[in-house]
């Protein structure tokens, strides 16, 4: 009978985080942009149906890179956990910080319990009420939360799109120049142009009541980007 | 460690999830275990609510009283709310049960389109709210009755539809009007009489606010234009454009022209 060998816990966590993060460079990038009036989610993503951008609650919007079948399982839940404790409590009960430590504690114990880890990276936004601060968290494989500030990043070229928005974000943007500057960053990282078509793009737009988030349909993301274009030099 | 934020697979139904992870959460409230006897604490009731279509959409509207017995509970009750943005229930019976059978009605709509990432056909809608009545049926038994009417805007049809439902969780579409409550049947009537196809907005919008004035003179249970507090009948439409809140100064002045009209007819 053959012993069962022993794996060190550093060896096996080593080989799931790359496995893990394998898995979610494969996948295309994730921009959350604070500008003046909310916070711009833009994705690269070439298909219409399958979004990886989504509403959560009145002010709270989802974002997963990586596997499309995992982060749509986590996209679920928190839709479920959310109306669940908005409909036992108040709406104004539901909150970014709840959610992103929900998720980080399920992806965490996936990542440690389970064989397989979970290939995503997922954000969990929320945009201040009134003059109120916007909160970013991003979640990784194993659970790690990180709170971002002004903007967040996920997928393959996370750390390059980061680099590039180091050095080019600053405060009070307006819609589109937070959206000309995210679709630079995915270009910079990929180095060639986006297209409208293969963009997902969603705000939560702070002047709106009730329910802020809104997707940007390709018809009018088209005009936007023409625009920006117009008003560059 | 218990970590309840589990992946059991659930549909896209908040009504269901409701069931399975909080049925303490669930609509039924202060549960009378026993049957209701006389000189038992009565429930506030809602009194008349009503809907009718026009050219553009249809108008739905209620009454603001509750009453408990020979008492009037609340003066300022909300009958009608918007279900989402194309449609609205209005509902009449036990107060408590309808406020909360409209949020969680609310929350379903809510739910569906952001867990499917499109929002339920009118069809759907309007078949939704069946079910929920029908599984409020046991309560309903021992006479906490709450009854729904609902309207929306089809936009694949292009065109309002109203649904009336009965206590066994009935649903059937109404071509024109339809209004239920304790006043119900006095402003069935106001309607019959001024009712026509194809009507304008504003003359929808007055049938509407004459035939709650009507039920409120004829019914004690409803409530009518209250000037002195200047509370109104609650109006609203759904039409293309979405729901709509008809704004109160209008359905006041629509109540001031009534009377003035009937005051003019008296005095011939």
């Amino acid at each position: 009978m053959p012993l069962p060998y022993y794996v060190s816990p550093e060896q096996m966590m080593q080989d799931k985080a790359e496995y893990a993060r394998k898995g979610i460079a494969k996948g295309k990038s994730i921009v959350a942009l604070e500008y003046q009036g909310g916070v711009l989610i833009l994705a690269e993503n070439p298909s219409a149906t399958l979004n990886k951008i989504s509403e959560i609650y009145d002010r709270i919007a989802f974002a997963g890179a990586g596997k499309y079948g995992e982060f749509e399982r986590l996209r679920k839940e928190g839709i479920r956990y959310a109306d669940l404790k908005g409909y036992a409590y108040g709406r104004e009960d539901v909150t970014a910080k709840s959610l992103a430590n929900a998720y980080s504690q399920v992806i965490g114990n996936i990542f440690s319990m389970e064989i397989k880890p979970l290939e995503v990276e997922i954000l969990v936004l929320e945009v201040g009420e009134g003059s109120g601060p916007n909160e970013l968290y991003r979640i990784a494989f194993d659970g790690t939360i990180m709170d971002e500030k002004d903007y967040a990043t996920i997928g393959g070229q996370a750390e390059e799109l980061k680099l590039f928005l180091r050095d080019k974000y600053r405060d009070g943007l307006s819609v589109e120049e937070a959206l000309r500057l995210a679709t630079r960053s995915l270009e910079a990282a990929a180095s060639q142009k986006v297209r409208a078509a293969n963009l997902e793009v969603a705000v939560l737009d702070r002047g709106r009541a009730g329910r802020r988030f809104r997707r940007i349909p390709v018809a009018e993301l088209r005009q936007l980007m023409e625009k920006e274009g117009d008003a560059a030099p | 460690m218990n970590v309840s934020f589990d992946f059991s697979e659930t549909g896209s139904s908040f009504f269901d999830l409701l069931r399975e992870r909080g049925p303490s959460l669930l609509p039924q409230f202060a549960v009378e275990t026993t049957e209701r006897r006389e000189g038992m604490p009565q429930v506030p009731m809602g009194t008349t609510v009503l809907a009718l279509r026009y050219r553009g959409g249809a108008v739905i509207a209620g009454d603001r009283q509750a009453t408990e017995g020979y008492q009037v509970a609340s003066r300022r009750v909300e009958k009608v709310y918007a279900a989402d943005e194309h449609s609205a229930i209005a509902i009449a019976g036990a107060a408590g049960p309808c406020i909360e059978m409209a949020r969680l009605f609310q929350t379903e709509l809510a739910h569906y389109e952001k867990i499917e990432g499109m929002g339920l056909s009118l069809e759907g809608k309007s078949n939704k709210l069946a079910q929920m009545i029908r599984a409020n049926l046991p309560l309903a038994m021992q006479g906490l009755i709450v009854i729904p009417i609902f309207v929306g805007y089809d936009v694949r049809r292009d065109e309002g539809r109203i649904y009336k439902y009965d206590l066994a969780g009935g649903r059937y579409e109404e071509a024109d009007y339809h209004a239920i409550g304790s006043g119900g049947k006095d402003a069935r009537a106001t309607m019959k009489k001024l009712y026509r196809a194809g009507m304008a907005e504003a003359e929808a919008i007055s049938l509407a606010v004459e035939a709650l004035y009507d039920a409120a003179e004829e019914d004690t249970g409803t409530g009518g234009p209250d000037f002195v507090r200047r509370i109104f009948p609650s109006v609203k439409l759904v039409t293309r454009e979405g729901f709509q809140d008809i704004p109160e100064e209008r359905v006041a002045s629509l109540c001031e022209e009534i009377m003035t009209a009937r005051k003019s007819a008296r005095e011939g």
